[in-house]
């Protein structure tokens, strides 16, 4: 019995042994456990606080508005307005096929937006919202929203969307917005966060994408709280963005208006250009569309009836379009030649109806000639022969340096896309573009505004600007940016520095040619005094007169398919006593001068009243055809009545 | 000494016993799972519900069932461990078929107010039946190679059944509780150093065949080891809960962010956070003083289970103590050491304040064994 009670003390001392090992090794491993909580909770406390904090909180954007757009008189032009859009979130809506199926019995779904966002969804995270209908009205807004409870994962959002008012007739002004577009971010460098927003609206053309800097504004940022899956749990914060900066142009609305709607359905474009300074007071092209269209994402059938149409409703004429400037050219050949010397008021030359140069004939437009011609009587009846004869003493240099000093063959800087800069052939230009030596009947052709020389209407308004000013006058289309005055005063304008007797000769001729009885214009011309006009017809051929057709004899142009007439020109200025406004128009294959003067005249004198003229100004015969034109457009046009500020 | 050889008589009797109770441990029992139930609080976003109030039912439920075991005689118990270790191992097999039958990992039998998992069960009878073997062998015997096999073979047949679940987090408990009584029962040096040895060859040469002819395991295993060992070269994938787990410990730092406030449980980016990561939470919103209090009195119940160990002359008695004391070490150390990054992911969850009925419950019978111990001790 003693033995067994010696061998379990020692069996039990043993026991405490180990047991006092086993516990010293486990306070042991609470010690190092101990050491682990100090190292991840003290020491490195604060790296995992920024970490936990980088887990939950989430940056998201603000979209700024996008900066409003006003004519020069404050009428609104481009605007936001709230844009209703329906998102699911997969994740929520449990079966999406059922929901969207409900959703369908309360507004319309598009196919084509439905399958865009089906494909979407499979591709992101099952918590991001996605965008099933936009654009709805705001009754569906709130049909979806009454009937929430039975439609999970649907939310019905707010943006801000752009919308123009006007619709058509600052179409080419304004250009228009869209999405962005992921060629758009690879155009870009380091493109503005605001960009990868979805849906995002940046100018795509026109003024809306050359004054984007100034529209887009900057964006605001909330700090949103967000869970594991990225489920933002609550806002935290939010700093506002600025919204983008208005801008106000030098347009007229209400002038604008009018000239789309005199143009029609023509393919023309016409410029209005403040004499002083500087202002476009319209710039229209036609035909043209709806922006609209395509800040909604315009359809694959209004698209290719766009592109389709031979009158290319989608390019802007005015500032793009490129035509030989014809007739309209000649104040410039003109002035190089009062300013070489060559000629002064009274000399004068013989026009037997061609004039034969390097053993090539080139013909008048009078078949018969002009007989004697001065520069008032050649520019009045436009007599080529006359052109030809001082161009070639005065060479081509100095008459391509006249055009650009007028504005010529320059690229002038203002806001609106795919500006041309037309062009005024040189020596160098000819030997470097067409591989051949200038010849001496290019100078002829360059004289009377054929052959190489190409304007856009913008340049014509600008020459006639600087040749009724006397002034090296810029266009103008931004009047203000968020109310800061973008102009520059008329003292600063800085003179063309072209003898001003010079300049006075050729606005006398160009009164001749609207107010003498053997004007070209003379029919056109404006009877009421302080309001007439100045001007210069143009006609600019668009093909060669092949030899058979010569033989046969002139073929009229309303014989002619339509894109092989003649384009119609005609610039003027007026009143010529106090020159106000200059205006160019150019009627695409109207056949010659005489499709152009007469909305030269009807836009001159709606500028000059800022409403439809009395009938009075127009010469007798005009005026019961004039009074039907207006009433007319006025019942076409209804934006037209009631100041044109009826908005649809 | 065993319990025949002291009188019975100097043992109290009747509902005196209660006096008699180790009234600190209760005390200490009481304030970890108070611990618990605040945090079940906590995760539920401030509501009793689904976790706090049942687990606080289980716990009272757990004390009265403490109380009943501590009353009945510790050589009660004895004399059953058998009994009851051949109980669990039959549920064990009986889940493992059952779960085969109904093709999916099956874990827990339903009693009708709560499910238990036999596994649970295991852990406390094992060490019952292995303290029992040891009682009886004589102590000359201990380290003779065949008085081995049989307690390794009553470790190894339920650490396997388990296994097979599979359930490795309590599998792993399983044995290293076994192995904590057969060291306690005085089995000689010799075998544990050559089964640490063994254990260190066998890490060695896993390392050293990946990507050799004779690699040991499949690769994507050996993935799973390195996102263990470098949570941040995958910080989506596997390593995301034990990278999310950090950055909640850490985030708490001194004081924490307050009752809660703790943004990445609130947030759900902890995973099980009512379960295995709770402690994640609890150092994140009590910081580095909430959870190195949390880790005292774990380490005091500990202490306290050694001196009641040492203290009681019965062998049985000291080395169940022992055993389940090792066992509630291994809970607890095993289920920090992952929050924390030290080791692998595994389904291993903290005694007492983890959500559960069948660990809560187990816990509390085992402590009723410590009590029952601790009442009748021979005197």
């Amino acid at each position: 019995m003693k033995k067994k009670n010696a061998a379990s003390t020692a069996s039990h001392s043993r026991l405490t042994r180990r047991a006092l090992f086993l516990g010293g090794a486990q306070i042991g491993f609470v010690g190092l456990l101990g050491l682990r909580m100090r190292y991840l909770q003290v020491d490195q406390a604060d790296e995992f606080r920024l970490l936990a904090e980088e887990n939950r909180i989430n940056i998201r954007l603000i979209p700024p508005a996008r900066g409003e757009i006003y004519d020069r008189n404050g009428v609104l032009i481009a605007e936001n307005e709230p844009s209703y859009r329906i998102t699911i979130v997969r994740e929520d809506a449990g079966d999406v096929q059922e929901v969207i199926s409900r959703l369908s019995t309360l507004i319309e779904l598009d196919d084509a937006a439905l399958n865009r966002a089906m494909t979407e969804m499979k591709r992101s995270p099952p918590f991001l919202p996605v965008a099933i209908a936009e654009r709805i009205s705001w009754e569906e807004m709130s049909r979806v929203a009454v009937n929430a409870p039975a439609l999970p994962g649907i939310t019905p959002e707010v943006g801000l969307s752009r919308k123009y008012p006007m619709g058509p007739e600052f179409a080419h002004v304004l250009g228009y917005v869209g999405p962005v577009s992921d060629y758009d971010l690879s155009k870009l460098e380091d493109p503005d966060q605001l960009l990868l927003i979805p849906r995002f609206q940046i100018g795509k053309v026109g003024l809306e994408a050359k004054r984007e800097e100034n529209l887009r504004g900057k964006a605001g940022t909330k700090r949103v709280e967000v869970n594991a899956v990225g489920r933002v749990m609550r806002e935290l914060d939010r700093r506002e963005g600025e919204a983008g900066s208005d801008l106000q142009l030098t347009v007229d609305q209400k002038l604008q208006t009018y000239i789309q709607a005199r143009l029609g359905e023509e393919s023309a474009a016409a410029v209005v250009m403040d004499v002083e300074s500087g202002d476009l007071l319209a710039i229209n092209s036609s035909p043209t569309f709806d922006p609209n269209l395509f800040v909604r994402g315009i359809s694959v059938s209004d698209y290719s009836q766009l592109t389709e149409n031979t009158y290319r409703p989608l390019a802007t004429k005015s500032v793009q379009g490129t035509y030989p400037p014809g007739s309209t050219f000649k104040m410039i050949t003109a002035l190089a030649a009062l300013e070489e010397g060559v000629i002064n008021s009274e000399s004068t030359v013989w026009c037997p109806g061609h004039m034969k140069i390097s053993n090539r004939r080139f013909h008048c437009w009078k078949r018969g000639g002009h007989g004697h011609m001065n520069l008032e009587t050649a520019l009045r009846e436009s007599c080529d022969v006359y052109f030809y004869d001082i161009a070639l003493e005065v060479g081509i240099d100095k008459i391509t340096n006249m055009a650009n000093r007028l504005g010529l063959g320059v690229k002038h800087n203002i806001p609106m896309s795919a500006v041309a800069s037309g062009l005024t052939p040189t020596r160098a230009w000819k030997e470097r573009a067409r591989d051949s030596s200038w010849v001496i009947g290019d100078t002829a052709n360059s004289s009377i505004g054929q052959g190489f020389v190409l304007a856009s209407p913008l340049q014509l308004a600008v020459m006639t600007a600087r040749l009724a000013s006397g002034k090296a006058l810029e266009p103008r289309l931004v009047k203000t940016v968020n109310g800061i005055d973008q102009s520059i005063s008329p003292e600063e304008i800085p003179d063309l520095d072209v003898n001003p007797n010079h300049l006075r000769m050729v606005r006398k001729a160009m009164y001749a040619v609207s107010n003498n009885r053997r004007g070209t214009a003379y029919s056109q011309r404006i009877i009421q005094d302080g309001y007439r006009l100045a001007g210069k017809t143009g006609t600019s051929q668009v093909r060669n007169i092949t030899a058979a057709e010569r033989r046969a004899g002139v073929i009229r142009n309303e014989d002619l398919p339509w894109e092989r007439r003649d384009h119609g020109l005609f610039v003027n200025f007026a009143p010529f006593d106090n020159p106000k406004y200059a205006v160019a128009v150019v009627v695409e294959h109207g056949g010659g001068s005489k499709a152009a003067t007469p909305i030269a005249r009807d836009i001159t004198l709606q500028a000059l009243y800022g409403e439809d003229p009395p009938l009075d100004a127009y010469p007798k015969k005009d005026r019961g055809r004039i009074k039907a034109q207006q009433e007319r457009l006025r019942k076409e046009y209804p934006q037209l009545r009631s100041d044109g500020r009826d908005r649809a | 000494m065993s319990y025949l050889e002291y009188s019975v008589k100097t043992v109290p009797s009747g509902f005196r016993k209660i006096l008699f109770l180790n009234w600190a441990l209760v005390l200490l029992l009481i304030s970890i799972s108070s611990v618990g139930f605040l945090m079940l609080y906590s995760v539920a976003g401030g509501d009793f519900d689904p976790w706090a109030s049942a687990q606080m039912k289980r716990f009272v439920m757990g004390l009265c069932l403490m109380v009943v075991v501590a009353m009945v005689p510790i050589w009660f118990w004895r004399n059953v461990s058998g009994v009851l270790y051949a109980g669990s191992l039959v549920l064990l097999v009986l889940v493992d078929i059952m779960g085969t039958v109904q093709m999916g990992a099956q874990r827990w039998i339903d009693l009708g107010f709560m499910r238990l998992q036999p596994s649970e069960l295991m852990k406390i009878t094992l060490v019952m039946f292995l303290a029992s073997y040891y009682d009886w062998l004589p102590a000359h015997k201990t380290s003779k190679p065949i008085w081995i096999i049989i307690p390794l073979l009553i470790i190894m047949v339920p650490t396997y059944l388990v296994l097979q679940q599979p359930d490795l987090g309590t599998s792993l408990l399983l044995l290293m509780g076994g192995a904590v009584v057969i060291f306690m029962a005085g089995v000689h040096w010799a075998y544990f150093a050559a089964v640490f040895a063994m254990g260190i060859g066998l890490i060695t040469a896993v390392f050293q065949s990946r990507e050799t002819g004779w690699q040991l395991l499949k690769d994507y295993q050996y993935r799973r080891i390195d996102t263990f060992l470098d949570p941040a070269s995958d910080p989506l994938g596997a390593g995301y809960h034990i990278t999310q787990s950090k950055i909640a410990l850490g985030s708490g730092g001194w004081t924490g962010r307050g009752f809660m406030q703790g943004t990445q449980s609130r947030l759900n980016f902890l995973p099980e956070k009512h379960t295995d990561f709770i402690f994640t939470t609890l150092a994140e919103e009590f910081g580095f003083v909430g959870a190195f209090s949390l880790l005292l009195l774990y380490a005091l119940l500990i202490i306290f289970c050694i001196f009641a160990a040492i203290s009681n002359k019965d062998r049985f008695s000291s080395l169940m103590i022992m055993g389940i004391a090792g066992t509630f070490f291994l809970f607890f150390a095993v289920n920090m050491s992952m929050v924390m990054g030290m080791a692998p992911v595994v389904g291993v969850p903290l005694p007492l304040v983890s959500y559960g009925g069948s660990a809560m419950l187990v816990l509390m019978v085992a402590f009723g064994m410590v009590q029952s111990a601790h009442v009748h001790r021979p005197r």
